[in-house]
């Protein structure tokens, strides 16, 4: 059973200081679509998210989960509930990729309790979903920069929750790889119902992936609602300010974006 | 290199053992030299209550071993524990495997007090003035650290470590200041700082016995949430830590044992930093395993240079000087072993 209401933001603003990161946002994310945020630097997409995850809380307005105000969890219930890939994953302490895949069952470990069967079962499939089995062994402080991000992605999928939120997750892979996760998430979605809210600075991908786009611009959403009806060139022109031309391609079966490059 | 439970299990047996065995080793050692049987008889005496023990006996034995040796030698153990102890929560929370627990100057906030007790030649409390005055200044410059790092209630690894490091300068040029004021008393605030076990008493044991327990529940209570807060703040919200209460917390703990570990013995560096990194080479980086395996081994280091320095070497080196001294160049040589490694 899925709750109705997944996100809803109403009235919502927060500032850094003085400075305004985001402003007066009003937005409903429903549950069981993959929803998409873009938008250029600096307009307040990681904000946004750490409202979402409780991270931050919001200066004006309210933002509530399942009904009920992010706020008010327990960090524990809610990590149960949502789960982040974060931007910033650097870590200096050698912990093992599997160690630190096991760290997303942390929400469903008691205190002074081992990793139950069904943990394992939960770190085994999220490592070779990403395809990190191969690995496990190895110190996380001594991967790559790529190699670390896809070890966070799968701990997220090892927290095993109904929300997986990505904070540009795939910066540092290559496009096999982001394809890897994309598919992997995007089958989440489509077959468990469950919902995926990535920022995504990729717009191809973002075309190819998300249900829902929501084009954010200084702290405001400038425009959302689904992929089609949203992505459009006059959009992304005033967002982004760049020329575009925005088409179905036949071979990748989606919309896809041409940008001028130069003129 | 493997993890397994029982490698753990073996390593903490054997640290342990160990750390019995110098007790009753290093209690024998000295001016008066005492076997060890005797040791055992004095001790198992007090504790049954039972003088009997005690039949043909040197009868100074018991003075030099209960009164004299025993408690130095215990508050050198339990200080080196909780100085690991300290150093192995600082490393976790400021998300850095260099920090110790003096990064967050509440080492120079314990001397500026006792300079300042020294100086001043307080005596109203007796013996424990210099320590209290050690402990307020420790206390008081944590929370001046903590004030100016905080925001909004959340603290973050960089601020902290920046404003450890401003308060900890302010105050190395107040203690210079202190010791130019001193003149001729300038020797006993060096010899304070340098570090000293010498003429411990039971009192003292019982005060850092009591620090290091109720830092060692707590720390191992949030053992597993300190391994997650070394992914950073977004990452150990999410999955479940509140973070910012287990960092407060934690933080306090630490600070204050490393307050009362400074207090009782002036500056002894090196064991908060090398014990950690070292014990982290062998049983890895999780703190359910780090934190038990650190302070036993931050125990067995500090007694054995404790005694080297009572009763091996012909004048009684500072113990902070000598810890430097010998954990220096070792933290060097592992350091770049593990640099050619790595590369």
């Amino acid at each position: 059973m899925i709750p109705a209401n997944g996100f809803v933001l109403a009235g919502v603003g927060f500032s850094y200081g003085t400075t305004p990161a985001l402003v007066d946002l009003d937005i409903a994310l429903k549950p069981g679509k993959f929803y998409g945020i873009v938008g250029p630097n600096g307009c307040g997409k990681t904000t946004f998210l750490d409202l979402l995850t409780g991270c931050k809380n919001p200066g004006q307005g309210s933002v509530s989960f399942m009904d009920r105000p992010v706020a008010d969890y327990r960090r524990r219930d809610l990590a149960r509930l949502v789960a982040l890939v974060p931007q910033d994953f650097a870590i200096d302490f050698a912990f093992t990729v599997q160690e630190a895949v096991l760290m997303g069952r942390h929400p469903h470990i008691g205190r002074f309790a081992s990793p139950a069967a069904e943990d394992w079962r939960q770190v085994e499939a999220a490592m070779s979903a990403i395809g990190i089995s191969h690995f496990k062994d190895r110190f996380v402080n001594e991967l790559s920069g790529g190699e670390k991000q896809r070890v966070v992605v799968a701990r997220a999928l090892a927290q095993d929750t109904q929300y997986l939120l990505f904070d540009e997750a795939t910066s540092s892979l290559d496009v096999q790889y982001t394809m890897q996760i994309f598919n992997v998430t995007r089958n989440l979605v489509r077959e468990e119902g469950r919902t995926v809210i990535a920022v995504i600075h990729n717009l191809n991908l973002a075309a190819a992936y998300c249900d829902e786009i929501i084009f954010m611009q200084g702290g405001k959403v400038a425009a959302s609602g689904p992929t089609d009806t949203v992505l459009e060139a006059t959009m992304i022109q005033k967002v982004f300010g760049v020329e575009s031309r925005v088409a179905f391609d036949d071979f990748s079966n989606t919309q896809q974006i041409s940008f001028r490059y130069w003129s | 290199m493997t993890r397994s439970g029982y490698r753990i299990w073996l390593l903490s047996l054997s640290l342990a053992a160990a750390t019995l065995g110098s007790i009753i080793y290093a209690t024998g050692m000295g001016h008066i030299v005492v076997p060890g049987g005797d040791i055992v008889r004095v001790i198992a005496a007090r504790i049954t209550a039972n003088p009997a023990l005690l039949g043909g006996m040197d009868p100074v034995f018991p003075f030099v071993v209960f009164e004299v040796r025993l408690p130095r030698i215990l508050t050198a153990t339990l200080v080196g524990g909780g100085l690991a102890m300290s150093g192995v929560i600082y490393q976790g929370i400021l998300l850095n495997p260099l920090a110790d627990p003096y990064t967050l100057g509440v080492s120079s906030g314990a001397a500026f007090g006792a300079a300042l007790a020294l100086l001043a030649n307080l005596s109203m409390m007796g013996h424990f003035s210099v320590p209290m005055f050690a402990f307020v200044g420790a206390a008081l410059t944590l929370l001046v650290v903590l004030y100016l790092s905080s925001f909004n209630g959340q603290i973050s690894a960089n601020t902290l470590i920046l404003s450890g490091v401003i308060v900890g300068a302010i105050l190395a040029a107040g203690i210079s200041f202190l010791k130019y004021l001193a003149d001729e008393q300038v020797a006993v605030i060096i010899f304070w700082l340098m570090g000293s076990f010498a003429s411990r008493t039971w009192l003292d044991v019982g005060v850092v016995a009591g620090a290091v327990l109720c830092g060692l529940v707590l720390s191992l209570y949030y053992a597993r949430d300190l391994n997650i807060l070394s992914l950073g703040n977004r990452s150990a919200d999410t999955l479940g830590v509140e973070s910012t209460r287990v960092r407060w917390l934690l933080l306090l703990g630490a600070s204050l044992v490393t307050a009362v570990c400074v207090s009782v013995s002036g500056i002894i560096g090196f064991i908060g930093l090398i014990v950690p990194h070292l014990m982290r080479f062998l049983v890895g980086p999780d703190n359910r395993k780090l934190l038990p395996v650190s302070i036993l081994a931050g125990a067995l280091l500090l007694l054995v240079a404790d005694t080297v320095t009572r009763a091996v070497l012909p004048v009684e080196v500072p113990i902070g000087v000598l810890t430097a001294l010998i954990g220096g160049p070792f933290f060097c040589v592992i350091f770049r072993k593990r640099q050619r490694r790595a590369a």
